[in-house]
């Protein structure tokens, strides 16, 4: 299972450079999976087409995932992952479009992804592009008011090329999301802006899979209900994966875990 | 400067099919004539500077030129993050195109005066900084900056300001122009001083003391090689500048002089790092703010 390598592939990249955010990594992983090996019109040899649908992972504190989902997918030799975040590396912690093919955006600083996306899926209808714009955002990211700047005005514009995914899984990096900032009733949120929302488990490839496919008159959130650390037991819903490292027993502890599922 | 940025700006779009404006919701009887020429190339973003510059950066992505035009601290202040990564990290095409230079906004208040926006955006690496001083430098510095490569600040006066030069005056980002040469001392001015710098060299003229007067429409890149001709003269030299004296055009030239190794006289003039809360007309405040101490 292509989630399954790409768990073991972070859990590698996260162990041997002694980073954070693995637990942001984990929760994403399905979601990554579906878009890049069942939804998006990409060709990892020819990366850069015009005509390409494009992701940006705005919490890119997440960039491990990505990196691990693009090698996989055959954007770059999966040897590249051995030079995360380490002396002499290229690929920092976050994403840097010039670092390896299929990064569409440099961000790394909150709030930032989907103004960037908002205006790729302005420029492909105005050039009658068939792309499409997909944003991957963290619920704690949604504390951002720029996240909204760029919601109201897609609404606005009645955009059917962007369709943004709320990673939700309940934890920011000081607290549960809920308690630092209220977002309850995410989806109504969005509506209420304009959005047609659609909730799902964040970890139900089929369920995301339908959710990605069904036609869509305007922009379009999923709302992704998630597990952070999702995958390893010991580091699902647990704050502190946002910033520990495994050490060596934990590290072989996860890797038995996922080699037991695939 | 403002309708000669847009007149410029239509003129090029008419020809490049990937010229964008987008505005935060501003420009009322500047950008209608673009917006109503080019409707599926223009769009009002709302007031949202943040979310302008993003935006702005993804279509600049996508391989539009795209224009951001506003009062300058909403579109470079405001948003100072979003254009530091989503414009000068990622290097994009993207031309943020602020009016209102200096004290401009007169009485309007300090909020919608700019004395640290050409500190702040010449610190960004790739961001390239164009402070033109009247209408002709703002026409050939738009024209040059469709095929410009990488992200542009372009700092417009608001006022009105005179022409300076003549229609064929060679101009080109990166370049200084000496409009008027002298041989006691020099004043290289930026932005909307050039007019001041003009009127202050008339007088000293009249006192017997001849300056050059220099524009300085380009800070970044800065054209080094003409200071250092102008350091080898062995004359005073003297910046102008409708911006905090920290940071601007005085600290770049200061910055070639202090490492030409050369000793000479310097002495910047500008506003002298404080916020005004005086009230009056443009150049009630300008007068107030900046004396010539030539």
């Amino acid at each position: 299972m292509n989630n399954n390598e790409i768990r073991k592939s972070i859990i590698h990249m996260v162990h041997y450079s002694k980073s954070s955010h693995v637990g942001t990594c984990l929760s994403i992983v399905d979601i990554l999976t579906v878009l890049y090996f069942k939804t998006m019109n990409i060709d990892p040899l020819h990366p850069t087409l015009p005509d390409r649908d494009k992701l940006i992972l705005s919490k890119a504190h997440g960039s491990a995932a990505l990196y691990a989902t693009l090698a996989e997918r055959g954007f770059f030799p999966k040897g590249y992952l051995d030079r995360y975040y380490i002396d002499g590396g290229i690929l920092p912690g976050h994403l840097d479009k010039e670092a390896v093919p299929g990064v569409e955006a440099s961000v790394g600083s909150l709030g930032h992804g989907l103004a960037i996306g908002l205006g790729m899926a302005i420029a492909n209808r105005q050039s009658k592009n068939p792309g499409r714009i997909y944003v991957i955002l963290g619920d704690g990211e949604c504390n951002e008011g720029s996240v909204w700047e760029a919601v109201m005005l897609a609404a606005t514009l009645r955009l059917n090329n962007l369709i943004a995914i709320v990673d939700y899984n309940k934890l920011q990096s000081f607290g549960r999301t809920n308690e630092v900032i209220n977002q309850e009733n995410m989806a109504e949120r969005w509506r209420a802006f304009g959005w047609e929302a659609q909730e799902v488990d964040g970890h139900d490839m089929e369920q995301l899979e339908t959710a990605f496919s069904l036609p869509q008159a305007g922009p379009k959130v999923i709302i992704a209900h998630t597990i952070k650390g999702k995958g390893i037991s010991y580091m699902e819903d647990k704050l502190e994966w946002h910033y520990k490292s495994p050490n060596d027993e934990q590290y072989q502890a996860a890797l038995l875990e996922i080699g037991e599922r695939s | 400067m403002r309708n000669t940025f847009i007149a410029t700006l239509i003129e090029e779009a008419k020809k490049d099919e990937r010229i964008f404006l987008l505005t935060p919701d501003m420009g009322f009887s500047v950008l209608e004539a673009f917006r109503d020429l080019f409707p599926d190339r223009f769009l009002n973003v709302g007031i949202a500077e943040q979310n302008a510059v993003g935006v702005a950066a993804g279509l600049a992505l996508s391989g539009k030129i795209v224009y951001v035009y506003s009062i300058i601290p909403f579109v470079t202040m405001r948003c100072y993050e979003q254009v530091r990564v989503d414009v000068a990290y990622m290097n994009t095409n993207v031309r943020l195109v602020g009016v209102g230079a200096g004290l401009s906004y007169g009485p309007a208040g300090a909020t919608h005066h700019s004395i640290e926006d050409i500190a702040i955006m010449r610190a960004l690496p790739n961001m390239t900084v164009c402070c033109p001083g009247d209408p002709i430098e703002v026409r050939e510095i738009i024209k040059q900056s469709v095929h410009y490569d990488g992200p542009m600040y372009i700092r417009l006066g608001k006022n009105g300001e005179p022409r300076i030069h003549s229609d064929n005056t060679p101009i080109e980002i990166g370049k200084a122009i000496e409009v008027i040469r002298g041989d006691d001392l020099a004043l290289i001015t930026t932005s909307n001083m050039l007019e001041q710098g003009k009127i202050w060299v008339d007088e000293l003229a009249k006192e017997g003391r001849h300056a050059s007067l220099i524009s300085m429409p380009s800070i970044k890149p800065l054209d080094k090689e003409f200071i250092l001709q102008l350091i080898a003269r062995k004359k005073p030299i003297y910046t102008l500048e409708e911006h905090n004296v920290i940071g601007g055009l005085g600290s770049a030239v200061a910055e070639v002089i202090a490492e030409s190794g050369i000793g000479i006289t310097f002495k910047r003039i500008g506003i002298p790092d404080t916020y005004t809360h005086h009230v009056g007309s443009h150049m009630h405040l300008r007068n107030k703010l900046i004396t010539p101490e030539l």
